[in-house]
């Protein structure tokens, strides 16, 4: 049994850490949080260059061709690092779902260019508040235009090609829907920027007012789709997660480490100390669970549902759990705009809605397992 | 990323398998493999002489405590065949419930601190599931703070006399051997003063009485020492080295990994697939029940594979980590609040604990009394945490106010 990265991952790994460190120092996150940039430009230019974006895009398509383990590793240091750019959108969904289901032209036409960075991609689904469902889907797509809006879209106001969750037949059902491709730089596409928890990923509503739009796989195969590219993405996003939960962890260790009241170290009150304990424990079954997502990910196993929705849950809820108590072990430091304990209560909090809430995967978590079960 | 065996431990899984399949006792596979949680049951045969059969059968072919070396009873084999082994032999592992302390906790222990010649003649013994050891090691004013025990052991010529009391002794009433901790020095700070030791469980003077436990079963017992006469030879270690022994204890205790807990997942989710709830759904398809059952079902397949990490680890030749130390603390909170649970949703009818009339064959209410146990057992859920945030995260211990002190010197009330 060898349940455990390569050592060349861990080589990778350790690459894209120092890159981060040395890139994306928590100065640079806090600059897009208190300044007009939308997210970090040259951050985002040199992840392209180092071959992280295209890491598992394959070599013809202008990536480098490794695999999902890979990615798995990368988008944990991402996640570390809180890395203000649109990795999620334009890698973990974009991507994945041309290289799933784009026609060999839509994959000549985007991949190199998603892989280098040179253009921003993202998936645009919700429109309404609550669970994204096929009845609530209600963006048209008559004769190869879109009609109707989208909101909230992760990185909308920054991309410049969307996926796009639309009805070509009219009604409520899954078999209605379908994707398209949007270049958004045309003129019946409007964006508004939108206030959000987490101003370092940047969120727009996009209208889009007969847009000219393309269809992406199979026309009444989109809910499929969506969903699959969902689960794939849940895995990715769960490293960002777990990434983000261990730094969290450790801010709030070495805080525990340094600060002294009534004469001693505030790690030596069982009160801190346990609350960290915690921390670490709900990290540990994160990690864990994500090490199955990234196997049943990498090898595409009938597994990868179910290894999606649990580790999707864990990853979601340790993130959570470590920002919010990394706070709690700052006491009123952690609750000023200096520290940076706020930068990763947003990001957890934006992580755990951004491919849709807990409860949804909650609800796919044990309908899979149940149907594993009937199986 | 893989589940797969190397050669060398495929080969070796093949030849568990065959000799486990020719010679387990598998009239005894339906009672294993709805044993629950805490004691098994095998309709009305005695379950320590099914135990004790199965365990020399083992030994006589050289699959019994597959960790030890061969003078002494064991196998010599790897951490990861140990694992490889307690995967094959799957339920009828259960079996081995008796002797886990023995093999795992005090055969190390007389191994690295015992003279020889005890060594040679108990452990084959022991291995064989011919003895069973128990460790004498709690007592009522040392529990979590096990340092602070007060068992004494005088000079007495060339032996001793103990006197004093053990508690939470696992299996005492059935076992022919123990290992003891006592204190030989009270004018030295608690650590320093304590010196172990193994004896005969007749041994003249020592009283066993079971503890009737809070669900009233008695797995336990309180150990009486009343001058008690023990010669030299049977101290393990230096005098005055007893912490030190005893940790070799514990480190066992940690390394006996590869059977890790149910954080008790699949039973709950099995009863909530049946149950209808007062408004006529199933209980699994309502919204409140899923958030409860899709948080377990992390918890235990978060243990499951944070356990294939540690055997990965084994496997590539080296220590697991210490996220291991997470299981008994997961598994522990996350069986008493399935076990409430699933009462809840019993309503008026969860309060019968009847076999033969309560869901599950009452599994859940003999949980929902078993359970506080694993909380506190082995190790509290609090040390645990201690554990965790002193050795893993690095955080520094507790002041302790008797720190320094000689033992008869810290304040008791």
């Amino acid at each position: 049994m060898d349940f455990e990265f390569s050592a060349e991952q861990q080589q990778l790994k350790e690459q894209a850490r120092r890159y981060l460190a040395d890139k994306c120092p928590t100065t640079a996150v806090r600059a897009i949080l208190e300044g007009s940039e939308p997210f970090d430009r040259t951050l985002w230019q040199g992840l392209g260059e180092m071959g992280f974006l295209g890491a598992a895009i394959p070599e013809e398509y202008g990536g480098l061709g490794l695999g999902y383990l890979e990615l798995c590793v990368i988008a944990e240091e991402l996640g570390r690092a809180l890395a203000p750019v649109p990795v999620s959108s334009s890698i973990f969904l974009v991507a994945e779902i041309l290289k799933a289901a784009g026609s060999e032209e839509q994959k000549q036409r985007w991949l190199p260019k998603l892989a280098s960075g040179e253009v921003i991609g993202t998936l645009a689904s919700v429109e309404v508040t609550g669970s994204v469902r096929p009845s609530n889907i209600a963006m048209s797509a008559k004769a190869g235009a879109l009609t109707g809006a989208k909101s909230p879209v992760l990185d909308g106001d920054i991309a410049h090609i969307a996926v796009v969750l639309a009805r070509h037949a009219p009604g409520k059902d899954a078999q209605g829907l379908s994707l398209y491709l949007v270049d958004l730089n045309q003129s019946g596409i409007e964006r508004t920027v939108l206030e959000t928890i987490d101003p370092t990923r940047s969120q727009a509503k996009i209208t889009f007012n007969s847009a000219k739009a393309e269809l992406v796989g199979v026309a009444g195969d989109g809910w499929r789709l969506y969903e699959e590219a969902l689960d794939r993405a849940a895995i990715l996003t769960g490293f960002e997660q777990i990434g983000g939960a261990d730094k969290a962890l450790e801010m709030g260790r070495d805080y525990a480490l340094q600060r002294f009241a009534f004469g001693r170290a505030i790690g030596s009150f069982q009160a801190i100390k346990h609350m960290l304990a915690d921390m670490y424990v709900s990290a540990t079954l994160a990690r864990s669970n994500g090490y199955f997502g990234a196997y049943a990910l990498s090898t595409g196993s009938a597994d990868l549902p179910e290894a999606a929705a649990t580790m999707r849950v864990s990853s979601s809820k340790a993130f959570q759990h470590c920002a919010k108590n990394n706070i709690q072990v700052h006491g009123g430091m952690g609750f000023t705009w200096a520290m940076d304990c706020h930068l990763f209560y947003r990001r957890s909090n934006l992580l755990a809605v951004s491919l849709g809430g807990l409860n949804e995967w909650e609800d796919k978590l044990i309908d899979r397992l149940r149907a594993k079960n009937a199986a | 990323m893989n589940f797969d065996d190397t050669p060398h431990e495929a080969a070796f899984r093949a030849e568990a398998r065959a000799w486990i399949d020719a010679n387990a006792p598998k009239y005894l596979l339906p009672y294993l493999e709805k044993s629950g949680y805490g004691g098994i049951e095998l309709g009305g045969l005695d379950p320590m002489k099914e135990a004790k059969a199965w365990q020399k059968k083992k030994y006589d072919a050289g699959w019994a405590c597959l960790h030890w070396p061969k003078e002494y009873g064991g196998r010599g084999a790897s951490p990861i065949e140990r694992v490889i082994w307690n995967q094959e032999e799957g339920p009828y592992g259960a079996l081995s419930g008796s002797f886990i302390i023995g093999h795992g906790m005090c055969g190390p222990t007389v191994m690295d601190w015992g003279p020889e010649e005890a060594k040679r003649e108990l452990l084959p013994r022991l291995a064989a599931g011919e003895d069973i050891w128990c460790q004498l090691f709690s007592e009522p004013a040392g529990g979590s703070d096990l340092a602070g025990l007060r068992t004494k052991a005088e000079r007495d010529g060339d032996g001793w006399v103990i006197n004093g009391q053990k508690i939470w002794t696992s299996g005492a009433h059935y076992s022919q051997w123990g290992i003891l901790i006592t204190r030989t020095d009270p004018n030295v700070p608690k650590h320093k003063g304590l010196t172990m030791f193994f004896l005969r469980m007749d041994t003249p003077g020592v009283r066993i009485v079971p503890i009737k436990q809070a669900n009233g079963q008695s797995g336990f017992n309180e150990v009486y020492f009343d001058n008690v006469r023990l010669p030299d030879s049977q101290r393990l270690g230096g005098v005055g080295e007893g912490w030190k022994v005893s940790l070799t204890t514990l480190m066992n205790e940690r390394l006996s990994i590869g059977s890790g807990m149910s954080a008790g997942f699949p039973d709950i989710f099995e009863f909530c697939k049946e149950l209808e709830l007062a408004d006529g759904t199933l209980a699994i398809n309502d919204r409140g029940v899923r958030s409860k059952l899709a948080e377990w079902a992390c918890r235990q397949s978060g243990l499951k594979y944070t356990g294939m990490r540690a055997i990965s680890a084994l496997s590539r030749g080296e220590n697991p980590g210490p996220e291991n130390s997470i299981g008994k603390l997961v598994a522990g909170s996350s069986l008493q609040e399935i076990a409430m649970f699933a009462l809840d949703l019993q309503g008026q009818a969860g309060a019968v604990s009847d076999p033969k009339l309560a869901a599950m064959a009452a599994k859940f209410q003999a949980q929902l009394l078993r359970s506080p146990a694993t909380r506190v057992e082995g190790g509290t859920d609090e040390i645990l945490r201690n554990i965790i945030g002193e050795r893993v995260l690095g955080l520094p211990g507790d002041m302790r106010a008797d720190k320094g002190l000689p033992f008869n010197k810290i304040p008791t009330a």
